[in-house]
């Protein structure tokens, strides 16, 4: 029975990308390469002072991107600390230090993690003037990045990437802010709430007291999914009924989180001049996707393990208007993207299954990956795939007329190994260290035993990978995962937009190799499968033992 | 004019572009949707609220426990999921358990163990959502399942004939959207309200 309701949801989830696919991926490369300001932007590029027409070398991009991103930490920083003196902040008080610092990092990096429970720490100022407006901005700038790397594919001998302000800007308020509206709005007549009523006590059936939650919950939900942001105006995220009322509001929230990210393909493909390699990315992110869903899928309507066994299925953690079908979709969207966003939680899935959820963002986001970043992800191992391709027939590799040489490929490398490192150094420091393991075990793992060591594994995957969910029994509110999870969330995000913004600005600089009857084709099946296959090596090599300590021992023994 | 290669230059702008983008992302934004949601949308806008005689008992999103001051659940009421938030609408949280975990296997036992007694159903009988707590521990909804289940207990609490609550359950038994979206859920909120208004 679960099997069918996949089936179908996933048609309709398939039928409304596919509709969409074209006019949003051909708006997105419009909007990019259009020459055109409006004129409201105009008036925004004279106030905060910055040319338009100016374009920028890979370095000023970057250091641009680095600049506001650093103001945007300080900002969320700053309205966390004051938070005491803001209106509308339901008597909180200001945010600790470390746990601002987190959040900050959290909320620029487009991660999303939460160390805190909302409903008790922040007030309505800080959730839509400060984490918010990230939700915004930061989409935008992995958006702006992704199209940087597109333009070094698709420009020639030149020294220039276009203007990060301008890109920056037309990400946000050309895309994301309308399709915000729009959802917003959708989202309330489903029963998602848009107050400022603070918390409401009323007197039950029973002479007992239900206290109703209030909050703008709609404006922020509707960014959250489609900038995939994940970062829950409440504690429980998306299975909060008010984030997420009903089962269809559950499909409206997958595909605002899939969206762009499976349009950009169509946008790629536009930019660069030729299609089909849009629609050769685009097999690679589809195909893994449904595989990973089928697999969460399969894990938890067997339901294996004691307690579910017990219970008589997968239920815990579940809600059930969403069931088991409409929760691992969503699970498999929000860790495949880099969302975050829960509707169940992972840490009460089946052993299996929640490794699933956790494999998702080892595959680096990529399937179809957060706004921007997944796109600059998969071109990466595109590299590495005509790379390795290169090596096995003794030719010099080329991708989309560009040669890759020894610096584009040192510089894709290193992009690979960026995350991993921290995930793998991250975790290993947490238990190899005495006095952080001490605090690590006692005051953070909620699980014991195997399932305790996933936990920690799974905060610092979804860190690096800028993806936020987590297994939520952690208690992650400690100076060790506030501090060690707030670097590796800025490091997660930044280091490898350094290396793309390089790779990028020395794509852009060399002139157009023709193709010829040596080139390999990167538009067919045959690349499509080297692609995957590259994926699942990388992959695999890289955290294969790892994942043997935690979820794959605790659901095959 | 400043230059664009000032080191300090984009610092500059980024700060004036965060100051632009709080006010209209930040303000202007959820304050225009907060607008259009009062005024088209008022019910769901403000919670979905459930009144009887005028009066708020809850919101028909925001599950309840139906429980005396003790916590103990009162047989003539449909019960909601167990919830590891005790359904305190102001700290939505999760039990987390993962599935080996020794608490979690006692909670279900435990449970089993009650409901077989209050209910006077077998312990196979039982549905998986009596069992296990949602991941909001706000659930408004159990199965049809578990409320069919609850109906002789109730019917008996309350001197009403059986085949009438049946019936009332029935009424509340909302399918999946569009026929294949989620899972058929009944209410609680809304049932019990119906339930109390039954025998007037």
């Amino acid at each position: 029975m679960e099997a069918w309701l996949l089936v179908a949801q996933l048609a309709t989830l398939a039928i409304i990308l596919a509709v969409i696919y074209r006019p949003l991926g051909d708006f997105i490369a419009w909007t990019f390469t259009s020459t055109k300001d409006l004129k409201v932007e105009r008036g925004l590029y004279r106030v905060v002072g910055v040319d338009p027409a100016r374009e920028q070398s890979w370095r000023a991009y970057l250091s641009s991107v680095l600049a506001f991103s650093l103001l945007g930490v300080l900002f969320v920083y700053a309205i966390q600390r004051l938070q005491a003196v803001l209106p509308y902040s339901l008597g909180l008080p200001a945010v600790p230090e470390g746990l601002s610092f987190n959040t900050a990092a959290a909320f620029v990096t487009n991660t999303n993690w939460q160390s805190y429970s909302p409903e008790v720490t922040m007030g309505y100022t800080v959730q839509i003037a400060g984490l918010a407006v990230q939700n915004f901005v930061s989409a935008g700038v992995g958006l702006a990045v992704a199209i940087a790397l597109i333009r070094g594919f698709s420009r020639r001998s030149t020294g220039t990437l276009g203007n990060f302000w301008v890109d920056l800007t037309r990400a946000t308020f050309r895309i994301l802010l309308p399709l915000a509206v729009i959802s917003s709005i959708v989202l309330i007549a489903g029963g998602v709430i848009q107050n400022f009523n603070g918390f409401t006590d009323v007197t039950t059936l029973t002479g007992g007291t239900a206290t109703i939650p209030g909050g703008p919950v709609a404006s922020q939900e509707a960014i959250k999914m489609v900038g995939n942001n994940g970062g829950g105006f409440f504690n429980t995220n998306s299975a909060h009924p008010f984030e997420n009322p009903t089962p269809w509001t559950n499909l409206f929230e997958i595909v605002l989180m899939l969206a762009i990210p499976f349009s950009l393909p169509r946008a790629f493909g536009k930019m660069v001049g030729d299609n089909r390699q849009g629609y050769a990315i685009l097999a690679a992110m589809g195909t893994l996707f449904l595989v990973s869903v089928a697999a969460l899928t399969t894990f938890e309507i067997i339901g294996s393990g004691t307690g579910p066994q017990l219970a008589g299925g997968a239920m815990e953690g579940k809600e059930q208007r969403f069931g088991i079908a409409a929760s691992t979709l969503f699970a498999t969207t929000s860790t495949i993207t880099s969302t975050g966003a829960v509707n169940s939680m992972h840490d009460s899935f089946t052993s299996l299954g929640g490794m699933m959820t956790l494999f998702n963002m080892m595959l680096g986001e990529i399937a179809p990956g957060g706004i921007g970043a997944g796109m600059y992800g998969i071109l990466i191992i595109a590299i590495i795939t005509v790379f390795i391709a290169g090596l096995l027939v003794g030719r010099t590799p080329e991708y989309l007329g560009k040669k890759l040489g020894p610096r584009e490929i040192k510089l894709a490398s290193l992009y690979i190994l960026a995350t991993p490192t921290l995930v793998l150094v991250g975790t290993a420091l947490s238990f190899a260290i005495p006095a952080i393991r001490d605090d690590v075990t006692t005051t953070s793992i909620w699980n014991p035993g195997l399932h305790g060591f996933t936990e920690v594994l799974y905060a610092f995957t979804s860190a690096a990978n800028n993806n936020g969910s987590a297994f939520a029994g952690l208690t992650a509110n400690t100076p060790w995962f506030n501090t060690a999870l707030g670097v590796v969330m800025l490091l997660g995000r930044f280091v490898p937009i350094v290396f793309v913004l390089a790779l990028a600005g020395s794509l852009a600089s060399q002139g157009r190799v023709p193709v010829t009857a040596g080139t390999l084709p990167t538009h067919r099946p045959q690349f499509v499968g080297l692609l995957l296959g590259v994926i699942l090596i990388v992959v695999a090599l890289t955290y294969f033992p790892v994942l043997a300590l935690g979820p794959l021992a605790e659901g095959l023994v | 004019m400043a230059t664009n290669r000032g080191f300090a230059r984009p610092y500059w702008v980024a700060l004036r572009y965060m100051v632009v983008a709080t006010v209209v992302l930040g303000i202007a934004y959820p304050v225009a949707i907060l607008g259009v949601g009062q005024l088209a949308l008022p019910a769901q806008a403000n919670g979905s609220v459930v009144t009887v005689d005028g009066a708020p008992v809850g919101s028909s999103l925001i599950g309840q426990s139906f429980t005396d001051a003790d916590g103990n659940a009162l047989p003539q009421w449909f019960q909601s999921r167990p919830s590891a938030a005790g359904y305190d609408g102001g700290a939505s949280v999760g039990s987390n358990y993962g599935p080996e975990n020794e608490d979690f296997i006692a909670a279900i036992e435990a449970r089993k163990a009650a409901i077989a007694e209050s209910d006077g159903v077998s312990e196979a009988d039982i549905p998986v959502d009596a069992l296990t707590t949602s991941g909001s521990g706000l659930d408004p909804h159990i199965s049809p399942a578990y409320a069919d289940e609850q109906v002789a207990r109730i019917a008996q609490a309350r001197g009403l004939d059986q085949a009438a609550v049946q019936g009332l359950v029935d009424r509340f038994v909302q399918g999946r959207d569009l026929g294949y979206l989620g899972e058929p859920t009944v209410n609680v909120l809304q049932l019990n309200v119906a339930l109390s208004q039954l025998g007037r």
